[in-house]
């Protein structure tokens, strides 16, 4: 009996065709035999096969990759000339799927966050809350006579054109610039802006924020003369502080008048952080006055008052005036608007301040849209 | 020569591992292949791969007695390739059309199907082979792959004589068969 090692041996020499007639034959005797032996030689055949076709596979295999060497090196296979274009567009597709979920992750949580700002932001104007522009009335025809005489030389409102609504504005750039709130100028078809003389001037809206209740109007009119210099600034940074006094300036009434008061607090209605509260006696016609500080720093814009509570009213922020400028500088770059940076009336006492400003602030009246 | 008995030659050349009849082959067709995988988001290595895949499938063939190529060597490389580059886009979830001008493509299926099989049999002796490690996996590579004989095999790794040289391939061998068949249960 031979071992598992001579076995092996003999097989392969007899599956290769080695052995010789009379070998073959005893082998062959042996295998009917011995069915363990038998059954060995089958095993193996296959084994072998199998080994054979891995081995032939596996020379074809070292073969290409040695051709598509040699070749590659002797440049007899083509540079791809749209490699770099071909990697961009590659990583495009490959992550084009991630890159659209993100972006639609990115857009809904924009989305959501917008949605989620506007059901919580305060809703103004709300039922208590009343516009402090001014219904122009029929009263205003009793208007210094000697005024309308002299007026009516250069008469700028036909007689019979109703002019309904008015409010307040003031200079933010000498070539023209005012700056009122969005509501007083909302519907407008004609806007007219008088100063504290009794002059009109034709002006028209250059922008409007109706999100901050700001618009910006420029005086059209060949008659104004854009000479003086604004005696208040604008602070960017500088946040105003409670109960530090505060004046403003509007046309609730024909002539200017002046009102005083303090900031009461920092946030208007119902937290609005885009406004402050202010306690001053404002009446409908101040909307769109401004707010001062006693340093004559414009802080805020007074839009609208509390109907529920006496004597509160609102003031939009004044850096949103910045704000607007830029949006107004990005609309149109011929627009551009300087805000005063310095106020020239800081060591003033309050009636020589109220004196310089005065000129500054403009009576809005306009027409309204059929 | 005509054409016919050219491309005739070459499979000859191909099913017998000639390096000429490859290198002809290679030269013929590599070019449109790697155009046709770099237009539709592959690599200079995925237009490699594509191609010696297709090639084995054409060799596998070509070693077929009955073997029988009813169209040129370049139509069916390309409609092989273009069946290969397809199967592993829509592996790697993409569903594009393949952008290719050659419109004449052949049925390719069938011969995949079959390589398809070959390539599991390979993959089953070769997770073997990379089970027993070293040195027998070289010394039965040596004998099996290379045909190198006993004497150059027994010098090469170090063994006194041919006779040591016999036995360290005995014990190899046998512990390839156990690996591979436990293996090929496995696959079954």
């Amino acid at each position: 009996m031979m071992d598992q090692k001579q076995l092996l041996e003999i097989t392969e020499q007899y599956l290769k065709g080695e052995l010789s007639a009379d070998e073959k034959a005893l082998f062959e005797e042996m295998r009917t035999k011995t069915p363990t032996a038998d059954q060995f030689v089958v095993e193996h055949q296959f084994f072998i096969t199998e080994l054979d076709k891995y081995a032939d596979l596996k020379r074809f295999k070292a073969n290409l990759y040695d051709i598509h060497h040699t070749m590659k090196e002797n440049g007899e296979i083509a540079e791809v000339k749209t490699q770099d274009r071909a990697k961009i567009i590659k990583f495009w597709d490959k992550y084009r799927r991630t890159i659209a979920v993100a972006a639609s992750i990115a857009g809904l949580t924009a989305l959501m966050i917008s949605g989620i700002t506007v059901a919580f932001a305060p809703k103004t104007p709300l039922a208590d809350i009343e516009e402090l522009r001014r219904k122009v009335s029929k009263l205003e025809v009793k208007t210094n006579k000697q005024d309308l005489q002299l007026k009516s030389v250069r008469q700028k409102i036909e007689p019979g054109v109703n002019v309904s609504f008015g409010g307040s504005s003031f200079l933010i750039d000498a070539k023209g610039y005012l700056v009122t709130s969005a509501h007083v100028v909302h519907n407008a078809e004609r806007i007219f802006v008088q100063n504290n003389k009794g002059q009109d001037f034709m002006a028209e809206i250059v922008l409007t924020d109706t999100q901050h209740d700001l618009a910006i109007l420029k005086i059209t009119d060949e008659d104004y003369k854009p000479s003086n210099n604004i005696p208040y600034s604008f602070s960017k940074k500088k946040v105003a502080s409670i109960a530090e006094p505060v004046f403003t300036l509007g046309f609730p009434k024909d002539e200017i008048v002046y009102g005083e008061g303090y900031l009461s607090s920092v946030t208007g209605l119902l937290g609005d952080t885009m406004s402050t509260q202010i306690t001053i006696p404002a009446n409908p016609g101040n909307s769109g006055g401004p707010v001062l500080n006693h340093n004559g720093e414009v802080i805020g814009i007074l839009n609208a008052r509390q109907t529920t509570a006496e004597g509160v009213v609102f003031a939009i922020k004044s850096k949103y005036i910045y704000n607007a400028i830029d949006s107004l500088k990005r609309l149109d770059s011929s627009k551009i608007v300087h805000l005063p940076t310095n106020s020239t009336i800081r060591n003033l006492n309050r009636v020589d301040q109220v004196n310089k400003i005065q000129n500054c602030i403009y009576m809005v009246k306009v027409v309204m849209k059929k | 020569m005509s054409n016919y008995f050219k491309e005739a030659e070459l499979l000859k050349g191909l099913s017998l591992n000639e390096k000429e009849s490859i290198e002809q082959i290679y030269k013929d067709n590599y070019g449109i292949i790697q155009q046709l995988v770099i237009n539709n988001n592959g690599s200079e290595d995925d237009a490699r791969d594509v191609f010696q895949e297709a090639l084995i499938v054409l060799y596998q063939n070509a070693k077929k007695d009955d073997f029988q190529l009813n169209c040129q060597i370049k139509t069916y490389l390309y409609s092989v390739c273009r069946r290969l580059w397809l199967k592993k886009l829509q592996y790697n979830k993409r569903f594009d059309v393949l952008v290719d001008n050659q419109e004449e493509v052949v049925p390719t299926e069938e011969d995949l199907e079959v390589h398809q099989k070959l390539d599991a049999q390979y993959g089953v002796m070769k997770l073997a082979m990379g089970k027993i490690g070293e040195p027998c996996k070289s010394l039965l590579e040596a004998f099996y792959v290379h045909h190198k004989n006993m004497q150059d095999i027994a010098s090469f790794f170090g063994y006194t004589n041919a006779d040591n040289a016999k036995t360290q391939k005995y014990k190899c061998l046998m512990r390839l068969k156990k690996l591979f068949f436990a293996q090929y249960k496995n696959a079954k």
